[in-house]
């Protein structure tokens, strides 16, 4: 039981002065992801089935790794963003926010890195 | 994490079913939530059956008749029943309505009242308000000014005046932000979409000079950007007004400053 007014349980600690840079970027890379999306697929469906050297023969074409580097930053990016917004909205327990939202970014970042390494590889490589 | 089942004390039971009224031949049955705060007992879902040859045509018509003629322990709130108070807003057939403006050959089949749905009930359909108000208080529902006082009065264009319409005819029945799922998951937080129409009413208001603070206040990852567009505020509210397009709004102007 508390004595706080509801007035100071609104106010809190006031508005934080983010959010548009988050609700901004995350529209930019969902526009971004349109052709991206487009333009890395086909070459990429085109390669399942013929092993490493079908990867090795696509990618090494710096047009299509370039697409492919820009669609796995793109695509994380978006994925890190969207999925901090659920885990804002469903996930109340503070620590369990917290860790939720660490995981999240981490993650992304380790799978968006390790996404463009390969593609780099396999370019350097060839 | 979000709760999707009911805490024990808080499980729905099956109440009383009082009896039909003697000699009515145009009956309706109405499933009503009750809960006494001081008894200690879980909420419950009373029967009552109305003669409606003598009830009006509107929902709180036949709250009042119970009230009246049935059962006198049945608390809701009203006041001016023709829709412009917003005191009886309450759940209906599912959806959040004004019973004095929602008619009952709306509904199919049974009349289900229920309070407002998330929000803390101080008795039977009377929800508590308080934390939804102080949002409401917290937005500065004020024309803010920095200028001299004129003479006479603040003017306005007719053009900047229309601009108004949608948003001043809010009554602030809180239909639209107990409808949202994001207000339900982090109503403490976010302001919700009545707080966020009434604060683009002052952000489009031409008379106002506090634009940018404004802005500054609603900055945040979950005062303003809680809203998904989800829509259920516009789809609910009985005075036909459209929140989301107002937060959306509100948006637009947080990315015009940043651009």
């Amino acid at each position: 039981m508390g004595y706080k007014t509801d007035y100071a349980r609104v106010h809190g600690h006031g508005a934080a002065g983010e959010g548009i840079h988050h609700w901004w970027s995350q529209r930019v890379s969902a526009v971004a992801l349109i052709p991206l999306t487009l333009l890395f697929i086909f070459p990429f469906g085109r390669t399942l089935g013929g092993g490493y050297e079908a990867f090795v023969a696509t990618y090494s074409n710096l047009w299509h790794a370039l697409v492919a580097v820009l669609f796995i930053i793109a695509a994380f990016a978006h994925l890190q963003q969207g999925l901090q917004v659920v885990i804002e909205d469903y996930v109340s327990g503070k620590a369990a926010r917290t860790a939720a939202l660490l995981a999240n970014t981490l993650l992304c970042w380790a799978f968006a890195v390790a996404g463009v390494l390969s593609v780099a590889t396999v370019l350097f490589s060839a | 994490m979000v709760q999707f089942s009911l805490p024990k004390n808080s499980q729905m039971r099956t109440g009383k079913t009082w009896p039909k009224p003697d000699g009515a031949r145009n009956v309706r049955k109405f499933q009503i939530y009750r809960w006494n705060p001081d008894d200690g007992e879980n909420p419950r879902v009373d029967t009552y059956f109305v003669d409606m040859d003598s009830c009006g045509p509107m929902v709180l018509d036949a709250l009042i008749k119970i009230k009246n003629e049935i059962d006198p322990t049945l608390t809701f709130r009203r006041s001016c029943r023709e829709g412009i108070c917003g005191s009886c807003a309450m759940n209906i057939d599912g959806q959040n309505r004004l019973a004095c403006i929602f008619g009952m050959d709306e509904v199919k089949g049974d009349v289900k009242i229920y309070p407002l749905p998330h929000m803390p009930v101080v008795k039977d359909l009377v929800p508590d308000l308080s934390h939804f108000y102080a949002q409401h208080a917290s937005i500065k529902p004020w024309l803010e000014t920095k200028s001299n006082t004129p003479a006479k009065e603040w003017r306005q264009s007719i053009e900047d005046r229309e601009k108004l319409d949608g948003l001043y005819e809010c009554v602030m029945c809180a239909c639209c932000s107990t409808s949202c799922p994001s207000y339900w998951w982090n109503g403490d937080r976010y302001l919700g979409p009545a707080a966020l129409l009434h604060a683009y009413r002052w952000l489009i208001d031409s008379r106002d000079e506090a634009t940018g603070e404004r802005l500054d206040d609603l900055h945040d990852p979950f005062k303003l950007y809680r809203c998904h567009t989800i829509m259920n505020c516009a789809q609910t509210c009985p005075k036909g007004l459209n929140p989301a397009k107002a937060i959306a709004e509100i948006k637009k102007q947080m990315v015009e400053r940043t651009l």
